[in-house]
């Protein structure tokens, strides 16, 4: 930001839909995208009289699994409660969500500059339906598809603590490859798997070197401006990007004008390029929460925790720095190899196949970065059989290439007369005819320099 | 002939099982009895000719190919309004859903179904089961069978009146904070208000989710208990049902309650009706006479009860009817009544923030002590007797203008479901010529040990007997 008078007080809440079977309170299909409207429904999801929800295990336990790789604390004891609100695609009138008891709390991650961010909590509710504004037969009207209804989410809240949009899309990045390490999520921003709600606010930098002089600046430095603009709803890292730093310089402006920014919610406009207001504070909602009476409180034993953790899989950082190590890799291949998790398990499926060719794990990092094999469909057992094949050539005893060599050059002395004169091209014919005695695949170059060396 | 409409469910399934009736000819007598009676009574309001006798010929099919029948086979029974029958409207006794029909069986229904009952109809009731008396249903209110000029106690008040006016052997109701027990008191019948958890609410439309308890009406003690051998257990579509196993409710039904301690909530006296404390403790004696050993006990937070339940109830009742908007089934909100406005208003404010802690959150405090006053009592004594009204059957009209006092008519059966305790309430006698009721009060899933009770108390009085005079 190029005003330096304030500093940036920006906190994230990210919604990441689950990848489980089935939704979060029934056991209808919990994969709607793209399908035909209405299809994946029951009486639970969509919120019929007497129906009743039945929560998701597995959600639950990848809830907790999301909140142990953020480092939070899992509370033995957690609820859910109904968030209750209208809105047409709000299937019962109220959401279940979780309110003062959610799965994990305090936890913390810590970017490359070595800022420590506070994740706030993870906790578990559910989508709402999908609305559709169409013309059908010249009649303006409103469709509701509730297959996304009752799809599992994951609220991750984070503590204000960036100071920049690079710091808070460095999280979201760290956050989708997480999930995807999980296996709890795509993440996949355009499909909406992963939503993202950056709120943002300035705080006079001024105010903390006055208060520097009596000594508090601790306390003074973590006050929070009186104010906050949260940008709902965001699809993809650059327009969080561009959202932040939009509503930095907006709000600036104001400060400058010493005006305090209203507390609203507002969008990110992306034709205009612009964040526009949608609700004030004033028409803030009153969420009513309390507790969900359809669903007994959950308490889990530390035993069960620890079960969790034993499965999570290994993490990004940890896979780097034991690639570097392990394989002598360079950091920057180690950070290619580990930026994808089933790439990353390709590459030790690969190296460890390619100890039978006695061929080295660097070796088979680089074919990885730079051939990129179609990982879905070559077998990594395959890709170093490829691997190896290509190699075999140098392996040819060179008394034996210079002998067939030889021979090739006495039976075609026009070619080489040719080429003696300044026919380059010729040599091309002398290379097929010398593979041409060589039952195996020989790399064309070696022998086209052992040509042109015998003709020097 | 044998006068089929007058059996009990025991009477009637020998019958059918040993083919001395048709389930066809019992369901047409008692579908002809509950036309006739119904522009009396108004305890239907909607009688499923067609689907009774249909569910008739197939039972009759098993019985002559002797296929296995299940425990109700060929029982007509009623159902409350607020239970969703599949294909069969559900009005929830609200003209928001005057033409709603569903694509689901409640869980209760369907077992029922595979119990193999007739439904005769889906009965009246105070619109979405909010109401003391029957009166505030958007479909008029039903009578009381032994004086019409009476309520017949509410919310179920259609499924009491029916079985007692025998246009049904059972009938099915819920409990939120007396919907079962007051009409059972108002109208001379066995009702059960289970323990939470005991019976699926899965399908039956919520009133307040945490207290809602799905019971039934009969006459007997022992058909009462044969009906919840049906309903009872674990639901994995309910996640507060329980996983406790289920007993046979009717086997030992005849123990005795010999030295049973039975314990007498000294707050449900004190200021008690002469007369209704008189025919309470009459039957106290009985139970004594019996074997059982009788002592006073506290329950010291009863005062609070109703409070605490008119604050969580309308709380949960305001989410509850949310999804009632009009938009996707049912009629807009500007249908819904004014008991049902007036607790949706009630809850929202309780629920609002800035008055949560001081409303919402100190009643849940509340039910807190009263559930523990229940725990502690039955550290002393197996059951609890005390009152379930503490008035006889009032007069239509007595009370409509005055929610306050109607909602006190719940004084003495709120607690039970604060704390999720179970309930039978069985007849214990007449005042001038008016039904009285008394409940028998238990421990968490102690409903055997009820209807043990229930069970001695009856064989001595037999009160079932005395019918209202309806005419044929």
């Amino acid at each position: 930001m190029s005003n330096s008078k304030y500093q940036p007080v920006i906190g994230l809440e990210v919604h990441i839909e689950l990848s489980t079977q089935s939704k979060m309170f029934c056991t209808c299909s919990a994969d709607y995208f793209t399908k035909e409207p209405n299809t994946h429904t029951c009486p639970v999801c969509l919120g019929l009289p007497g129906a009743l929800p039945v929560p998701n295990k597995k959600a639950i336990e990848w809830c907790v699994m999301i909140g142990l790789v953020l480092n939070c604390q899992i509370p033995l004891f957690s609820k859910f409660d109904r968030k209750n609100y209208f809105y047409p695609d709000l299937a019962k009138g109220y959401q279940i969500s979780q309110y003062d008891k959610p799965f994990c709390v305090n936890g913390s991650i810590t970017l490359s500059n070595g800022k420590k961010i506070g994740i706030n909590r993870a906790h578990m509710e559910e989508d709402t339906g999908k609305l559709t504004h169409a013309t059908i037969d010249g009649k303006r009207v409103s469709l509701i598809d509730f297959n996304r209804s009752g799809v599992p989410l994951v609220e991750i809240v984070t503590e204000p603590d960036f100071e920049s949009a690079q710091e808070a899309t460095e999280y979201l990045k760290y956050l989708q490859r997480i999930v995807r390490y999980l296996g709890v999520s795509n993440a996949d921003m355009e499909k909406g798997d992963m939503r993202l709600e950056p709120n943002i606010s300035l705080r006079k930098v001024r105010d903390i070197r006055e208060v520097k002089k009596v000594q508090k600046v601790t306390q003074v430095a973590q006050e929070l401006p009186p104010y906050k603009v949260e940008v709902k709803n965001i699809n993809s890292f650059k327009f969080v990007e561009k959202a932040i730093n939009y509503e930095l310089e907006r709000q600036s402006e104001l400060l400058d004008k010493g005006q305090t920014p209203v507390q609203e919610t507002r969008g990110w406009n992306e034709q205009k390029q612009v964040t526009l207001s949608q609700r004030s504070k004033e028409e803030a909602h009153d969420y009513r929460y309390f507790p969900e009476p359809d669903l007994p409180p959950l308490s889990f034993d530390h035993a069960y925790i620890q079960g969790l953790k034993e499965k999570l899989p290994e993490l990004p950082d940890a896979k780097l720095k034991r690639f570097a190590k392990q394989y002598r890799l360079s950091l920057y291949d180690a950070q290619i190899l580990t930026r994808d998790r089933n790439l990353a398990d390709y590459f030790e499926e690969a190296a460890k196949a390619a100890k039978v060719h006695d061929i080295d794990a660097k070796q088979i990092a680089n074919n990885i970065i730079n051939k990129k094999p179609d990982i879905e469909k070559i077998l990594p057992a395959t890709f170093v059989e490829q691997i190896y094949e290509t190699s075999q050539v140098a392996t040819i005893p060179s008394e034996k290439l210079d002998k067939i060599v030889q021979d090739v050059l006495a039976k075609n002395i026009q070619a080489v007369e040719d080429y003696k004169k300044g026919k380059e091209n010729v040599i091309m014919f002398l290379v097929g005819q010398v593979m041409n005695n060589i039952p195996e695949k020989v790399d064309a170059n070696l022998i086209k320099k052992n040509i042109e060396d015998l003709l020097k | 002939m044998i006068d089929t409409t007058a059996l009990t469910i025991q009477e009637t399934c020998s019958l059918i099982a040993s083919k001395q009736i048709k389930t066809v000819e019992l369901t047409h007598s008692f579908l002809d009895r509950a036309k006739k009676l119904n522009s009396k009574l108004n305890a239907f309001i909607t009688i499923c000719e067609e689907i009774a006798l249909k569910q008739a010929e197939k039972i009759d099919d098993l019985i002559s190919d002797n296929q296995s029948l299940g425990p109700l086979a060929g029982i007509p029974v009623g159902i409350k309004d607020l239970y969703l029958t599949k294909g069969i409207k559900t009005t929830a006794g609200s003209k928001v859903l005057e033409n709603y029909i569903p694509v689901y069986d409640s869980t209760s229904i369907a077992r029922l179904k595979e119990a193999n009952v007739v439904i005769i109809g889906k009965t009246n009731l105070d619109a979405w089961g909010h109401g003391s008396s029957g009166e505030n249903s958007d479909f008029g209110p039903t009578k009381n069978p032994y004086d019409l000029t009476r309520v017949p106690g509410g919310s179920s008040s259609g499924s009491a009146a029916a079985v007692v006016s025998d246009m049904c052997l059972a009938a099915f109701g819920t409990d939120t904070g007396s919907s079962v027990r007051l009409p059972a008191a108002f109208c001379n019948l066995v009702g059960l208000k289970p323990t939470y958890g005991r019976v699926s609410r899965y399908g039956v439309i919520a009133m307040a989710s945490s207290l809602d308890s799905i019971g039934h009406f009969t006459k007997t003690v022992y058909d009462n208990a044969l009906v919840l051998n049906v309903t009872a257990g674990y639901d994995p579509r309910d996640s507060t049902t329980s996983q406790d196993k289920v007993s046979d409710y009717t086997k030992d039904i005849q123990k005795g309650v010999n030295g049973l301690k039975i314990g007498l909530p000294r707050e449900y006296f004190k200021d008690l009706d002469k007369d209704i404390k008189k025919i309470t403790m009459d039957a106290v004696k009985k139970l004594e006479n019996a074997g059982a050993s009788i002592q006073e006990v506290s329950l010291p937070h009863t005062q609070y009860a109703v409070a605490t339940y008119y604050i969580i109830q309308p709380s949960e009742v305001s989410s509850n009817l949310a999804r009632y908007d009009g938009i996707r089934f049912g009629f807009a909100r500007d249908k819904f009544g004014q008991e049902a406005k007036r607790r949706i208003i009630l809850g929202t404010f309780t629920l609002s923030s800035g008055y949560y802690d001081a409303y919402y959150l100190k009643a849940m405090k509340v039910r807190r002590l009263i559930k523990e006053d229940f725990n502690n009592v039955f550290k002393k004594v197996d059951i609890l007797i005390c009152p379930t009204s503490p008035s006889l059957p009032f007069k239509l009209g007595e009370k409509v203008n005055n929610p306050l006092q109607m909602y006190l008519s719940d004084i003495f059966v709120v607690s039970q479901n604060l704390a999720g305790v179970p309930s039978l309430s069985v007849p214990c006698g007449f005042i001038r010529n008016l039904p009285v009721g008394m409940q028998i009060v238990g421990p968490h899933f102690s409903e055997k040990l009820l209807y043990q009770a229930g069970y001695t108390y009856e064989q001595e009085t037999k009160w079932y007997e005395r019918k209202p005079k309806m005419g044929n």
